[in-house]
């Protein structure tokens, strides 16, 4: 195949893992990795650069619709990009040292568990939560827009969090991807904070926390330009286009389907892995 | 300017700050893939080994370099740069937004933020 076929391919391909990842509510980098390495066979160091960037490119790109709502934590956001930045670089240098088949067995593991956490009915909303002395201390505590006027919040459980968000930080460093499903489950199940709050911060953090990794991949060598044009143009269009059918379509059926598909994925991950293909 | 900095005004401005830049990064780096097709599209594509992208698309002076010099993998990879900036873009206008509204506990996590983004890019591009 030469450069032009598959540069047309990949761009396809990475505009339906765009779509997919906005769908399901999982990101782009969820699926573009194993896209990459079990149909493209593109060495996974090479995936995960790719991934990464395309990450950036979809979060900060949605990010700009969330803001206006009024729904993300600004507050929340960077207190926990400390935890998240962190991870990431602490993520990006053990990628260096795992071995690929490593790699790919851990991917699909986390690509199973965010289909599974993706899926899980989310906790029951505690109107309740009482005031908690850090929290408040480090004003984390907010309101956001409802049907019923302005809704006040606490936030509680801040180091279990923070702790939460270390983890996700380490996956994306080493993984490429944007983590959003822990992100989630740190903010929605942990802290406690409303699950729109939850996920609109999150996708608003997952730039910053890729970014972090960002810089040892590029010197690493692990971002090449000929792979990541196509893939971060494709994902970009794709996920903007999930947004836009994601207002329109029914997405209950189509994101059953999707979740199936990723966890197809995932496990085929682990059996390359194992075998040594990856 | 005479509307008082809130949280919620912040994060608008931060919002239209990171689609410009995600826009600008996306123009760059089809302009870059254009060139990059137009002269090498008919090579075999190998990207099942790994080896490493070369010196000159590894730190931020060699990729501006080797951009301006008009390569195409050069100017993709200055988009690139331009994307991974945008967030960090937006960190340090959160650390200027909430020193406008004076909150010096968020100025401090949003500086410390500021600081890993900042050492992990310039650290790493250093050669290290």
């Amino acid at each position: 195949m030469n450069v032009l076929e598959f540069t047309l391919l990949l761009c396809s391909g990475s505009l339906l893992a765009g779509l997919v990842g906005s769908l399901t509510g999982l990101g782009g980098g969820v699926v573009l990795v194993p896209l990459l390495t079990i149909f493209f066979h593109v060495d996974i160091r090479y995936a995960i650069g790719a991934s990464l960037v395309s990450v950036i490119a979809t979060s900060s790109g949605a990010a700009a619709a969330y803001v206006k709502e009024g729904f993300s934590n600004i507050r929340i956001g960077m207190f926990l990009e400390i935890a998240t930045t962190l991870g990431a670089l602490l993520g990006a240098f053990i990628a260096v040292w795992v071995p690929t088949r490593g790699l790919a067995i851990i991917f699909g593991v986390v690509l199973i568990g965010s289909a599974y956490l993706s899926r899980k009915p989310r906790s029951a909303a505690e109107r309740e939560v009482p005031q908690d002395a850090l929290a408040t201390r480090l004003r984390l505590n907010g309101s956001f827009p409802d049907t019923q006027g302005i809704r006040n919040y606490n936030v509680k459980n801040v180091p279990a969090g923070f702790g939460l968000m270390f983890g996700a930080g380490t996956m994306s460093g080493m993984l490429g991807i944007g983590s959003g499903a822990m992100k989630v489950l740190a903010m929605d199940q942990a802290m406690k904070i409303p699950f729109k709050v939850s996920t609109t911060t999150s996708n608003f953090m997952i730039g910053v926390t890729a970014a972090a990794s960002a810089g040892v991949y590029l010197s690493r060598g692990y971002i090449a330009p000929g792979l990541v044009m196509p893939v971060m143009l494709g994902v970009l269009a794709g996920s903007l286009l999930g947004t836009r059918i994601l207002v329109k379509a029914k997405t209950k059926w189509l994101r059953l389907g999707f979740s199936l598909v990723i966890v197809v994925l995932g496990i085929e991950m682990i059996y390359q892995g194992i075998k040594g293909m990856i | 300017m005479k509307t008082p900095w809130t949280d919620q005004k912040i994060e608008e401005v931060v919002g239209n700050l990171l689609r410009t830049g995600v826009m600008l990064s996306a123009v760059v780096v089809l302009f870059g893939g254009i060139i990059y097709l137009a002269r090498h599209g008919t090579e075999p594509a190998d990207y099942g080994v790994f080896h490493g992208e070369p010196e000159e698309l590894r730190t931020v002076g060699g990729i501006v370099r080797y951009a301006f010099s008009f390569h195409g993998r050069g100017i993709i990879q200055l988009g690139l740069l331009l994307l991974i900036a945008t967030p960090v873009a937006r960190v340090a206008f959160a650390v200027w937004g909430f020193a406008a509204e004076r909150d010096r506990l968020y100025v401090f996590f949003t500086v410390v933020v500021l600081l890993i983004l900042l050492g992990s890019l310039i650290g790493s591009s250093a050669g290290v």
